[in-house]
């Protein structure tokens, strides 16, 4: 994507007037390949994360738009495309159980870790991070580079499972063993491939973390930071010290897979009436208790970027300060210290004895409270507001309810006794699309259209946009919502063809009909918003530095900005939403502007 | 950090001594496990030594004795976070409800693996 | 471009960012073979019976010798550089990467004695949980094999122009190597003698 060509070209930046140590290179054009492919520059990188995730969450999609016809028609031809399936996977073009299984594992594996943190820490965090505390750039730009290619690889290593003979990896994106120890080859390549994206969120999170710390313009203090930046500072340090244990894991379960050995393989398993012949042993709790390591902080990383990038949408589009600015911050960081420690709430049905569980149920509801906090600031940040509904304003007002519901059914999950029957139904499907699909999904879109004019010095086009939003608000909607009945119903998760026999489940399978064409109606509206980020690429209204008359640092660089971000140093006089200070002259005082004499 | 030579030559001694005293712990570990003693308490006096052994490189060769607040807490935070992942999983697999089958692991792997 | 604080250290934090990168990367690696010893534990307490005597000792012992004293020379490798001493430097840092050699060495001894009668990772949960957490720390010393020997070599070009930067660098191994023996001062009585 070529940024618009601006009077920046010549100018020098920042970066470029202190020539420091370590430095050689004479300041020529590079090439298409250092500039585009193998770039340096934080904010290319942004882009190349950003757009790899989009393209991955686009996959991953169609992966249940799939899964979603199988459910609403099972037994039925794929229409259109069934012809394209091998006959391993569809038959005929009907959809084989072990390919259901493949497409659910993987729906999960790409959406989580392919397409929504590459985007909202890769994408968001690289991008608008370093511009927003006034850096010329990450402070490992090697490091930065080679976290993207490290992801790339392990994208491309989980696509090529599809193709290996049995197909994907099939044991949902959890991964449980036994099931896994033995599954097919996909399932090694799974392995594989998160090794890849595990060092690549290490390498990535480092990064941050020196980057936000070390690299704060003059007079930012941290509590003059945005809150973006505080979400995305916790959020690294939630990969950083979250990802190993899975990562150890993964080595595990290889070993399982590869070396014969019985870490997850209890003693006496027996399957398909032969017993297995293995050492024995091992304990397939083990495995759980480290993937829920990772797995409980990683819904917080989830989640985290989005509340910042909603959290600076709505003070740019309320013109008022953010209401609770400390308790936010405090709230985050309490948060994502309490996330370490609620994960066998995934858990409760493994034979837990009561002491274990009412820990895990204690940590579980204490951490509800910093995430009430937290929405409640926001939706209070309303209170009093001159509202302006752009379209990114749109998405992140959105956000907030939707959050809200999925946060506020995530209460009896957390809680042991009505978790007897919710877990593994649909109830948990519907409870996590919501915070992840109208929550995480619709803050990154309003991250999309508020920065996309800083990135490339255009303004995306508004009425595709409320299409856009309310198609996609509407649909959403109607896909997860009914998902709580099925799962109150007692409808189990993860059966190809909806749980057919059993009869509990008689009047709960016809909602999959109406949920279908809500995801298909969902992909529909996602049209007009890949149309109208290309088109306004080339056609869209010119802006420059501050279109959304905003007060963080990012809005003082040029659009987009040139290599070294700054014009001139940035320097920081006040905190990031003065927006309406009594007497100012304009409704936004932005931090980078000095003090009238 | 200091550059003044001196105070780097005394730190160098100071390696030199402290390389020797994990000499002699390592002796000391190994000698400790000749003493046969009941299991915990084995592992107990087993994980003392070397966690003394452990502060002396960290403390020392690491320089971690003076080093900066980033630093420490970035770290305690990691070993609340290291305590939590030894010890709650432990706990969870010992507080269990009913009564486990008992399978014994086979001594060894059949044979052909 | 320059990067603020890659040499000189931010005055608030007093960290230079080499430092507080590599700590970080330190923090993780704690989290890693804390998931590990974990695992360790687990698998003992749901074992029936629990080996002993199957390692040497003897070979643990000297290993754990051989890599406290490759830790005395990596630090005298870097202090070496604050006494502006290069030639010590490099012979300090060359007696750190002959000492990981060796440890290599006599791990690989170590297996082949078990593979060789057939004591392979599958054999039991203890040789697996063995052979897991020894290789990894096993490729953690080839890690740190390769970035000594880049020092050694092309990496040592740096020190000419930019001492300071270099001096830093072979800080930031030290910093990693250090690390590496601690892990195997816990792995040594863990495995071998508990």
């Amino acid at each position: 994507m070529a940024p618009r060509e601006t009077t920046m070209d010549n100018a020098t930046t920042v970066g470029h007037v202190a020539h420091g140590h370590a430095h050689d290179e004479p300041h020529e054009e590079l090439g298409f390949w250092r500039k585009y492919i193998f770039s340096l520059d934080h904010k290319v990188i942004g882009i190349q994360y950003a757009i790899t995730g989009l393209l991955f969450l686009l996959f991953g999609f169609c992966l249940m738009m799939l899964m979603r016809y199988q459910l609403a028609y099972p037994g039925s031809p794929i229409p259109l495309i069934g012809g394209l399936f091998s006959p391993d996977k569809a038959p005929g073009g009907i959809m084989l159980p072990e390919f259901y299984n493949q497409l659910g594992a993987m729906h999960g594996t790409i959406m989580v870790f392919l397409g929504v943190v590459p985007l909202a820490v890769g994408g968001f965090g690289n991008f608008v991070m370093p511009l927003q505390i006034g850096a010329p750039d990450m402070a490992f730009p090697k490091l930065n580079m080679l976290s993207y290619w490290v992801y790339f690889m392990g994208g491309m290593t989980m696509l090529s499972s599809f193709f290996v003979p049995a197909g994907a990896a099939n044991s949902g994106w959890t991964s449980y063993p036994p099931l896994s120890d033995i599954a097919t080859m996909g399932q090694t390549i799974w392995l594989f491939g998160m090794v890849f994206l595990i060092t690549s969120s290490l390498l990535g999170s480092v990064n941050f973390i020196v980057t936000i710390v070390q690299l704060r313009a003059k007079g930012l203090s941290f509590m003059r930071m945005p809150f973006f930046v505080w979400a995305q500072l916790v959020t690294a340090f939630l990969l950083l010290l979250a990802f190993p244990p899975l990562e150890a894991a993964g080595v595990l379960q290889l070993m399982d897979r590869l070396a014969g050995t019985s870490f997850f393989l209890p003693s006496g398993l027996v399957i398909s009436g032969r017993p297995l012949e293995v050492a024995g042993g091992g304990n397939p709790l083990l495995w759980q208790h480290l993937f829920w390591f990772l797995a409980h902080p990683e819904v917080y990383v989830l989640v985290l970027p989005a509340m910042g990038i909603v959290s600076e949408v709505i003070a740019n589009n309320t013109r008022k300060p953010l209401w609770g600015y400390r308790a936010l911050v405090y709230s985050v960081i309490f948060l994502g210290f309490m996330s370490f420690v609620v994960w066998a709430h995934h858990m409760f049905m493994t034979g837990m004895g009561t002491a274990m569980s009412a820990f895990f149920q204690t940590t579980t509801m204490i951490i509800s409270i910093p995430s009430v906090v937290i929405l409640t600031a926001l939706l209070l940040s309303l209170w009093g507001a001159s509202i302006r509904f752009t379209t990114p304003m749109l998405f992140a007002l959105a956000f907030l309810p939707m959050f809200g519901i999925g946060g506020l059914t995530g209460l009896p999950l957390g809680l042991a006794p009505p978790d007897i029957h919710l877990h593994d139904t649909y109830y948990v499907i519907a409870h996590f699309h919501y915070v992840v699909a109208p929550g995480t999904i619709f803050a990154l879109f309003a991250g999309i259209y508020y920065w996309f004019p800083k990135a490339t010095g255009r303004k995306m086009n508004d009425l595709l946009g409320q299409i856009h939003f309310w198609g996609s608000f509407i649909c959403i909607n109607s896909v997860f919502l009914p998902m709580f009945i099925q799962g109150l119903g007692g409808m189990n998760r993860r059966l190809y063809d909806g749980g057919m026999i059993y009869t509990h489940n008689a009047g709960l399978l016809k909602w999959n009909v109406m949920i279908a064409f809500a995801a298909w109606g969902l992909g529909l509206f996602q049209i007009p918003f890949i149309i109208n980020f290309f088109a306004s690429i080339k056609w869209g209204t010119v802006v420059d530095r501050n279109p959304w008359e905003a007060t963080t640092l990012e809005w003082s660089a040029p659009s987009p900005p040139g290599h070294g971000n700054f014009l001139t140093e940035p320097i920081v006089y006040r905190g990031p939403y003065e927006y309406s200070v009594p007497g100012a002259a304009a409704d936004f005082t932005p931090q980078f502007e000095p003090e009238k004499a | 950090m200091h550059s003044d030579p001196a105070a780097i030559k005394k730190s160098i001694r100071t390696y030199l001594m402290i390389g020797a005293a994990l000499f002699v712990g390592t002796v000391i570990t190994v000698l400790a496990n000749q003493v046969h003693l009941a299991v915990p308490l084995a592992i107990t006096v087993a994980l003392i030594i070397a966690a003394i052994k452990g502060s002396m490189v960290a403390g020392v060769f690491m320089h971690l004795s003076h080093e900066k607040r980033w630093i420490y807490g970035s770290l305690l935070l990691t070993v609340a976070f290291f305590i939590v992942l030894i010890t709650i999983p432990l706990l969870s697999t010992l507080d269990h409800i009913g009564t486990p089958i008992a399978v014994p692991a086979a001594a060894h792997a059949p044979a052909g693996h | 471009m320059n990067i603020p604080y890659t040499v000189e250290e931010r005055p608030d934090t007093g960290l230079a960012n080499g430092k507080l990168g590599i700590w970080l990367f330190l923090a993780s690696e704690v989290m890693l073979f804390g998931a590990l010893f974990s695992t360790y534990i687990i698998l003992r307490i749901g074992a029936v019976e629990w080996p002993h005597g199957e390692l040497s000792v003897r070979l643990g012992m000297i290993n754990t010798f051989v890599l406290i004293g490759s830790s005395v020379t990596m630090v005298m490798a870097w202090a070496s550089l604050k006494l502006h001493d290069f030639a010590k430097h490099r012979l300090y840092l060359l007696a750190t990467f002959v000492l990981s050699g060796i440890f290599l060495v006599n791990k690989y001894f170590e297996y082949a004695d078990h593979l060789a009668r057939g004591e392979g990772p599958s054999h039991s949960t203890f040789l697996a949980i063995y052979f897991t957490l020894t290789g990894l720390h096993g490729l953690h010393i080839i890690g740190g094999m390769v970035v000594m020997a880049y020092f050694l070599g092309p990496g040592a070009r740096m020190w000419k122009k930019y001492p300071e930067q270099f001096t830093n660098r072979i800080e930031y191994t030290g910093l990693y190597w250090h690390f590496v023996d601690l892990v195997w001062i816990f792995l040594f009585p863990v495995l071998y003698l508990l």
